[in-house]
Parts: C-alpha cells; sequence; structure tokens
C-alpha cells in the first residue's frame, strides 16, 4: 500500500507538502506503465535488427497511441453519460501509457544509431515535426464530439491494434514485447467498450442505427493502410521484431463483421484511402488534420525551449 | 407481541439522539424532510462542482507541455469524473435521480463551487488549482468525512484521500516551475495572483452572513464554521507559498504572534456575490457547454435505454 493511502487524516499530506515531495506512489508518472513494466528501455538492440528500423517501429506504433490518444482526449468533459467521461479518459491515458514507453525505447534506440543522438519522450513528442511522425491516418481526424464516430474509430481501431499487440508479446525487441503485454489487456477492454457500444447504437433507436452507419462510413476509408506493410515492418518481421500488418487483416474483418452483424449494422463499401506515390503515415505522409492536432499538442512546450516542467 | 408504529416525536427524538451521539443517519431511517432537503442540495452541488470542474482543467489537457503532466491531468479529470458519479449516488440514496439533478444543474436552479467560474489563463493555473483550489477544498471536505450522513460520509472518505494526492502532484508541478526558467516562474507567480483571492471565498461568506451554517452544524453536517476553515487554509498555505518562492497577493498578511495564527485581508466580497448569482468570468460559458454535453449526449442515452429494453424482452420471451 502506498504511502499517501494510508493518511487517515488528508489534511496530513496536506500539512507535510512544503516539505519533501515523495514519488514513491506509481501514480506519480500515471498511465506511463513505466512502473510495472518488466523490460529495461535500454535494452540492447535484437540481433538482426537495424536500430534505425526499430526505432523508426517504435514511433510507429507508439506515434498511433500518441495521436489518438489526443483525439480520445478531445472528448473529456463533452461525453454523453459520466460512465463514459470514465471510460473515453481511461481509454486516452492507456495509450498515452504506451505512447511514452514506445517513444521512450524508439529516443533511446535512435541514439544507437549510427552518428544518432538519443532522445527523450517529451523530444519526440513535441519537438518533432508533422512530417516526422509515423503514425497511420486512422489517429488523426477529430471525430467532431460525434460519439457515434468515437465509438466506430475505437472499434476498429482497438479490433486491429490487439491483432498487432497479441503477437508482439513474443517480440525479439523487450519493450515491444512488454508494451504489447501489458497492452493487450488494456486494448481488449477498449474492444469490448466499443462493441458493447456499437451493439447499442446499432440496434437501439432508428436514429443512433443511421448515425452509427454513418460513422462506419466515416472511419472505413482509414481501414486499408492499416494492413499496409512498410519497409522497416518487412525487415523486422524478419528479426522476429515485427508484426505483418498485413497479415492482422483476417482477424480485424473477421471480429469487425462479427460485431456489424450482431448491430444489425452493414460493413460500408467505401473505397481505402489512397497514397501520394505509394507513401502514407508510416512514411511521414499525413492528412491535412494532423498538423492541427501537433501544432495545439507542442504550443505550450515550443514557446519555453529547454524548460523542464 | 404487538407493534406499533413510532409517532413522528419519538421518529425525531431517535434522529436527535442518533446526531447526538455522533452516529451515522442512514439511508432507511427516518430524517427531518428539511435535513433531507439540505442534505440533497449540498451533496448535489459537490457533485456538480466535481463535473464542472473538469471544464478549466480540460482546457490544459491537449496542451500539456510533457506527456508525463498530460497523464497526471488526464488521470486526475477522470478522478474528478468519478467522484462526481459516486456523489450522485450518494444523493440517489435520497430519493433524487442523477438525471433529475443534472436538469437542475443546466436550468441553474442548483450551484457548483463558484471557483470553476474563473477561467485557467497559463498552464501554471493547472498546478494552482492543484495547490490552492484542491487544497481549500480539502480543508472543506476532511470534516465531512465525519457527517452524520453515511453514504456522504463514505463517499467524502475516499474523495478526499484522491483529492489529497491531487493537491500534492499540484504542489509538485508548481515547484518544477519554482525551478524552471523565469518565465516559468513569471507564470507561477501571475498565476498564484489570480486565483488566491478566489480560493479564500471558496469557504464562503463570512460567519456573520452564513445563513445555513448553525443548522447544518447543529445537523452534524457541517463541523466548523466558514471562517474557522479559511482561517486554516491560510495558516496552512503561508508556509507553502514561501517555499514555493511566490508572493500571496495580500498586503495585511502577517504572522500574528498573540493569536498565533496569520492576519489576512478581506475577500472583495462584491466579486463573490457577482459570481455566485452568475456573473462572474465564466459563468456563462460552463453552463453553456455542460447543457451542450448533456443535450449533445441525448441520443445516445436514448439508445442505451431502447437497446437495454431490447434486450430484456427478448430474454423475456426467450424465457
Amino acid at each position: 500500500m502506498s504511502a499517501h493511502v494510508q493518511d487517515e487524516d488528508a489534511t496530513n499530506a496536506y500539512q507535510s507538502l512544503a516539505g519533501s515531495v515523495d514519488h514513491d506512489d506509481p501514480r506519480w508518472a500515471f498511465g506511463s506503465g513505466f512502473e510495472d513494466m518488466e523490460a529495461d528501455l535500454t535494452a540492447p538492440v535484437p540481433d538482426g535488427a537495424d536500430p534505425a528500423d526499430l526505432a523508426a517501429y517504435c514511433l510507429m506504433l507508439g506515434d498511433d497511441a500518441l495521436v489518438y490518444s489526443h483525439r480520445l482526449t478531445e472528448w473529456v468533459s463533452h461525453a454523453p453519460e459520466l460512465e463514459e467521461e470514465v471510460a473515453l479518459a481511461n481509454t486516452a491515458l492507456d495509450l498515452l501509457g504506451q505512447a511514452r514507453v514506445l517513444l521512450a525505447r524508439a529516443g533511446h534506440v535512435e541514439g544507437l544509431v549510427p552518428g544518432g543522438t538519443a532522445r527523450d519522450e517529451d523530444a519526440l513528442a513535441y519537438w518533432r515535426e508533422v512530417g516526422e511522425l509515423r503514425n497511420v491516418a486512422l489517429a488523426e481526424p477529430s471525430d467532431d464530439l460525434d460519439f457515434a464516430r468515437a465509438i466506430a474509430r475505437l472499434l476498429v481501431f482497438s479490433t486491429w491494434r490487439i491483432a498487432l499487440l497479441h503477437p508482439l508479446r513474443d517480440s525479439a525487441d523487450p519493450v515491444i514485447a512488454a508494451v504489447a503485454a501489458k497492452g493487450v489487456k488494456e486494448v481488449t477492454y477498449h474492444r469490448d467498450h466499443a462493441a458493447r457500444w456499437t451493439l447499442r447504437l446499432g440496434d437501439g433507436t432508428a436514429e443512433s442505427r443511421a448515425r452509427m452507419q454513418d460513422a462506419l462510413e466515416w472511419v472505413w476509408p482509414f481501414l486499408e493502410e492499416l494492413f499496409r506493410t512498410s519497409d522497416e515492418e518487412r525487415r523486422l518481421v524478419a528479426a522476429g521484431v515485427a508484426v505483418d500488418p498485413a497479415g492482422t487483416r483476417a482477424e480485424v474483418d473477421e471480429v469487425l463483421d462479427r460485431v456489424l452483424d450482431r448491430a444489425t449494422l452493414t460493413r460500408p463499401e467505401a473505397p481505402g484511402m489512397g497514397t501520394i506515390g505509394g507513401l502514407g503515415g508510416r512514411q511521414g505522409v499525413h492528412t491535412e488534420k494532423l498538423e492541427h492536432a501537433v501544432l495545439v499538442m507542442q504550443s505550450l512546450a515550443r514557446k519555453h525551449p529547454g524548460a523542464t516542467w | 407481541m404487538t407493534s406499533t408504529a413510532p409517532s413522528p416525536a419519538e421518529l425525531e427524538e431517535r434522529f436527535d439522539a442518533t446526531i447526538a451521539a455522533d452516529q451515522r443517519i442512514e439511508p432507511r431511517d427516518w430524517m427531518p424532510e428539511a435535513y433531507r432537503k439540505s442534505l440533497i442540495r449540498q451533496i448535489a452541488q459537490h457533485a456538480h462542482s466535481e463535473i464542472i470542474g473538469m471544464q478549466p482543467e480540460g482546457n490544459w489537457l491537449l496542451r500539456a507541455p510533457s506527456l508525463r503532466r498530460k497523464a497526471i491531468l488526464l488521470a486526475k479529470v477522470q478522478d474528478e469524473a468519478g467522484h462526481g458519479m459516486y456523489l450522485y449516488a450518494a444523493a440517489e440514496t435520497l430519493g433524487v435521480d442523477r438525471e433529475e439533478l443534472t436538469e437542475k444543474l443546466i436550468d441553474s436552479r442548483q450551484k457548483y463551487s463558484s471557483i470553476f467560474n474563473y477561467p485557467t489563463l497559463s498552464w501554471a493555473d493547472i498546478g494552482v488549482i492543484g495547490w490552492l483550489v484542491d487544497g481549500a477544498a480539502i480543508c472543506n471536505q476532511v470534516p465531512l468525512c465525519r457527517c452524520s450522513y453515511g453514504p456522504y460520509a463514505r463517499a467524502m472518505i475516499r474523495i478526499c484521500k484522491e483529492e489529497s494526492f491531487h493537491q500534492r502532484q499540484g504542489y509538485e508541478s508548481l515547484l518544477a516551475l519554482a525551478n524552471g526558467t523565469e518565465a516559468q516562474r513569471e507564470m507561477v507567480q501571475e498565476s498564484t495572483n489570480r486565483w488566491w483571492w478566489p480560493s479564500l471565498m471558496m469557504f464562503g461568506p463570512a460567519d456573520g452572513d452564513s445563513p445555513n451554517t448553525r443548522q447544518s452544524m447543529e445537523w452534524g453536517i457541517k463541523r466548523h464554521t466558514n471562517d474557522e476553515l479559511r482561517q486554516r487554509f491560510v495558516d496552512m498555505t503561508v508556509p507553502q507559498a514561501e517555499a514555493l518562492g511566490v508572493t500571496l497577493p495580500d498586503p495585511d498578511l502577517r504572522w500574528n504572534d498573540e493569536r498565533g495564527a496569520y492576519d489576512f485581508g478581506e475577500p472583495d466580497w462584491s466579486e463573490f456575490k457577482a459570481v455566485i448569482s452568475g456573473a462572474g468570468p465564466a459563468n456563462r460559458q460552463r453552463l453553456a457547454h455542460r447543457r451542450r454535453a448533456h443535450e449533445n449526449g441525448a441520443w445516445v442515452r436514448e439508445a442505451a435505454r431502447a437497446y437495454a429494453d431490447k434486450q430484456a424482452a427478448r430474454a423475456e420471451a426467450g424465457a
């Protein structure tokens, strides 16, 4: 039991404020996942893996979580029920925690690339340009506080991410494996939550059904990119570090079809969003929406170069 | 053996005896109607404050300057939604429901803490809210853990533990700013200047102007007067301000050896009255935001009810 919980009289903690502030409680780093992770962020790069590829791959998985967490966080104080305030914030927090570990790992491994310099999670989150982010487009747009869109995206994202994290528990990279082991549990809960709401909205009222169907039409064009394999991923699959996203398609399709069917919804026919000369999010080529999110996220940190918080 | 229902006088006597013995009133116990009403008002106001309080903090979530601070703030805001849930549940034991209380909030028939009608204009406000606003809330709330109404007292025990944690996190984030750049230090001072007086107003009007205090104390809902709590808060906070290296914006603030306490100036009660009567800097914005979220969620809640009804009908048909 942590120290503060033992305080019977909460004013004790208050009175002692001016003294030392101890950081023994894991919530000081809430959601980071650092405290209950076995893996060492500075573990050596697995044999056969190129450090530059590994760093890029950690950024891919980390930026997906970081950017999507940002969009989920937009829901705070706007949710339709208090239970959803808690659930959406919790989902955002879980993903932020995954992002932090993955970015920290990426920043460490960047320092092992010949001529490279190590960076911390904040240097990566706050000081990269938009074109240096590696996330998929699915994470980028705001859902404009349309709850049906929020649920549709959460269903797709979590279904896909479980399909990645499940096999990544055996990744040759110990940090990725540890994030995956913890993340599978978290994201399974997210998917379950999204699936339950998909049923309620799809099989609720005529209005909710129409809104949920529209939301699926909104999210569907982003699916195609989720199954595209980047060069870094292809090389890391050979080294036992990465999972080939193309291999997750069957599982994702199967889960989505099952949920949509039970929810009396129709799988959209919308064509997938195209690339620019073969390049997409994994190569740093994004939609127009990402810069807006990143400008907001980085705005304060960039006003104070060199500051610590 | 026959039992006769106790007379109103006996019920009242039993209630008074429970209060006098400092024991808890539970939901199924008889209680005077005025006690019930007073509790509903207070618990609902407290629940509303948790929910409205998510807005000024949420204002900085997307811009939090480090991922660790973002995670801490997100966890805090999530806790506040949770506190709102426990408190509405405590109010529900008194025969009202959450939906009804929410309607009262957005129709301005019930209040929330006036402090949340101030805007968060800098990142330091997030730390200062933790330090001063949560600190003042703790001073107000710790005695409520011994409140005479059981469900409220139990909810408050859990809430106070979490609040005290939030408060330490807020203070710790200010220490980081105070040890940071010149611009960061200025940010803390500027924020403290704006929040100090509103924080003192959180304890409510001076005892002479607080009509509800005496009855609430007799019922064991309240344990200390507004002025007693305000004094306690000032005495605790001054050394913390010194440790941070910020100046509290009160020229009359000084240690009084005779009283063994700090003397301090009078808050601007006209500003307090304006804020509680709806004319504060952010009242309209906060309520409009809450109303919009509630109205935008109506179709979702309706869908959830329709789905639950269908499921129940299917279960019945299948049974």
